[in-house]
């Protein structure tokens, strides 16, 4: 099927991708490392110093550190199964015959939040939310709730928001395994049993289980990387409530002007990510 | 066979699924209708006379209509540009064989997968140093570390699709490989280009944190811009959320236009 071609061509194709990938995505890579490795404040450029693994050696000592770590996993945690939970419901209750008109719309209207700007969702929560003017508390019959001022509160919000906006996607990636199940099989299936559980379970689960595992890498990754929607929403606050990893590093390096602590964190960060991106690749991908 | 009751429950709950999927949007847009003064007021008020104002003023007063222009070109260009990049390395992966072709492919899931912010901080300390803060170039080079994997993973599929004897044909009447991409393959390709490039378009003008970091005035983009009406006490919801709907609009017609695909490119090509 393939051929094979001359170093030449082969370079005149992927050369420039390759480079230019590598100009953006690696060199500045190697440049945060060498940061990481000084006293490197955006206040005191005098002083930059090389300080070895010191900056190190305080991230994995840094308990502020672990607690957005754990904070993150914890978001992770909290509303993955509900984006999975609830998208299964939605990719089911899509995939029943009839109702064609009804169903067209819901899979237009689910891929409304998916696209929505981040940073706008924030805004919108902002406005949503907010405890004196915002609909929420009206619609939940003139509740007096302090949704963005207190830690919990603005735990749950985020929670909420992130569940919004991310289980259209885990439902249409389930429809679309539903829609890979052979007509004819489902069809015996339901003749053999009446349980929807069992046909979930033995017919449908394994077309499901290529989706699933997509879902679970790309929102662990997002989740990694959720920055812009809590920055608008929250800044991490009240406190720390709501300060995630990506949040934590953005405000050392920017706010507290710490670049070398900073990019240690961002180098940590990145281990971790490559780590568990081998992880899932070597338990999910294994028979491909 | 499906009985009446079941079928009044199924309409119920999808009416409360395309409920909650719209009744923020339709939220932002009835508040960027009001003014400050109808805004706030508590509770909020559904039926109120609609007003353009927020958007006069956002627009030319407070120079949105400028960071949207910058959000367009940004994203335009750097849409532009991993096209030009990607489509030819995309070809070289679905037709030719080569040593290390696993590796690149891992390196493009890994970027996928890295956080901005790890990218922010080195980015910042070499822009500052080349002078290069506050200029559209920057932001369109930045953003192809996510757009490039995008359009690569996209189009490489696409080109696997398409029949190899027509390579072969076109070979034996000798042809280049870069023609036989050029004139039969792209041609053929171009739903996979064009979603990539809705993808990339997307992305681009979706995002915030680089565009906050990179960026002061000159080369503002439309998010960092909304983000700013945040400050102080006061907040102008209504012109908060008429910028935002501004922002939000574009990107919705692109969605919907891309809506078949949309799944297969955000799990990159994992999901059909």
């Amino acid at each position: 099927m393939q051929n094979r071609v001359s170093k030449r061509t082969l370079f005149g194709f992927i050369g420039p991708a390759v480079f230019g990938l590598a100009i953006v995505g690696i060199a500045p890579l190697l440049y945060a490392v060498w940061t990481s490795l000084h006293f490197f404040n955006l206040t005191k450029l005098r002083q930059v110093e090389f300080i070895g693994l010191a900056n190190y050696w305080e991230v994995l000592t840094d308990e502020v550190f672990w607690q957005a770590m754990g904070r993150t996993f914890f978001l992770l945690g909290t509303a993955l199964p509900l984006q999975i939970g609830l998208g299964l419901g939605i990719a089911l209750l899509l995939h029943q015959p009839g109702l064609t008109l009804v169903k067209t719309l819901c899979r237009l209207s689910l891929v409304l939040p998916m696209a929505t700007t981040y940073a706008v969702v924030g805004l919108l929560g902002q406005v949503m939310f907010n405890q004196k003017f915002g609909v929420v508390n009206q619609l939940m019959g003139g509740a007096d709730i302090n949704w963005i001022g207190d830690p919990q509160n603005a735990f749950i919000m985020i929670v909420f928001w992130d569940v919004w906006q991310w289980t259209p996607f885990v439902a249409l990636v389930l429809l679309a395994g539903l829609t890979m199940v052979p007509g004819e099989v489902e069809e015996a299936a339901r003749l053999e049993t009446k349980s929807w559980w069992v046909i979930l379970r033995y017919v449908q689960l394994p077309f499901l289980l290529p989706g699933l595992t997509a879902v679970l890498i790309l929102r662990t990754a997002d989740t990694l990387k959720l920055f812009d929607m809590v920055f608008t929403l929250t800044r991490g606050g009240p406190g720390a409530a709501t300060e995630f990893i990506s949040l934590m590093i953005q405000r050392v390096g920017f706010r507290a002007f710490d670049q070398g602590l900073a990019s240690a964190q961002a180098v940590i960060l990145l281990i971790i990510t490559i780590v568990l991106a081998q992880i899932y690749i070597r338990l999910f991908y294994k028979e491909v | 066979m499906t009985s009446t009751r079941s079928l009044f429950w199924q309409i119920v709950l999808l009416a409360l699924v395309i409920a909650v999927c719209v009744f923020p949007f339709y939220w932002m847009v009835t508040t960027s209708l009001k003014t400050q003064v109808v805004a706030l007021e508590a509770p909020p008020v559904w039926i109120f006379e609609p007003t353009l104002a927020n958007y006069r003023e956002a627009l030319f007063d407070d120079g949105v209509l400028r960071t949207l222009i910058n959000s367009l070109i940004i994203a335009v260009c750097t849409t532009l540009l991993a096209l030009v990049l990607g489509v030819p390395a995309a070809f070289a992966l679905a037709r030719f064989e080569f040593r290390g072709k696993k590796d690149l492919w891992f390196w493009f899931i890994t970027n996928r997968m890295v956080s901005p912010i790890v990218l922010a901080l080195p980015f910042f300390l070499i822009a500052r140093n080349l002078d290069l803060l506050d200029k559209h170039i920057t932001l369109i080079l930045i953003y192809l570390t996510f757009n490039l994997p995008i359009v690569i993973w996209i189009v490489t599929d696409q080109f696997r699709g398409i029949p190899y004897d027509l390579d072969e044909a076109a070979r034996l009447e000798g042809a280049s490989q870069f023609t036989i991409m050029r004139k039969i393959c792209l041609p053929l390709a171009m739903p996979g280009v064009a979603v990539s490039a809705i993808f990339s378009f997307i992305f681009s003008w979706n995002e915030l944190m680089f565009g906050l970091i990179l960026t002061r005035s000159e080369a503002k983009t439309a998010p960092a811009m909304a983000v700013s009406f945040m400050e102080g006490y006061n907040l102008p919801y209504g012109k908060i959320m008429a910028t935002s709907t501004l922002i939000v609009i574009p990107v919705l017609i692109f969605a919907l236009i891309a809506s078949k695909q949309l799944v297969r490119g955000l799990t990159m090509g994992a999901v059909k």
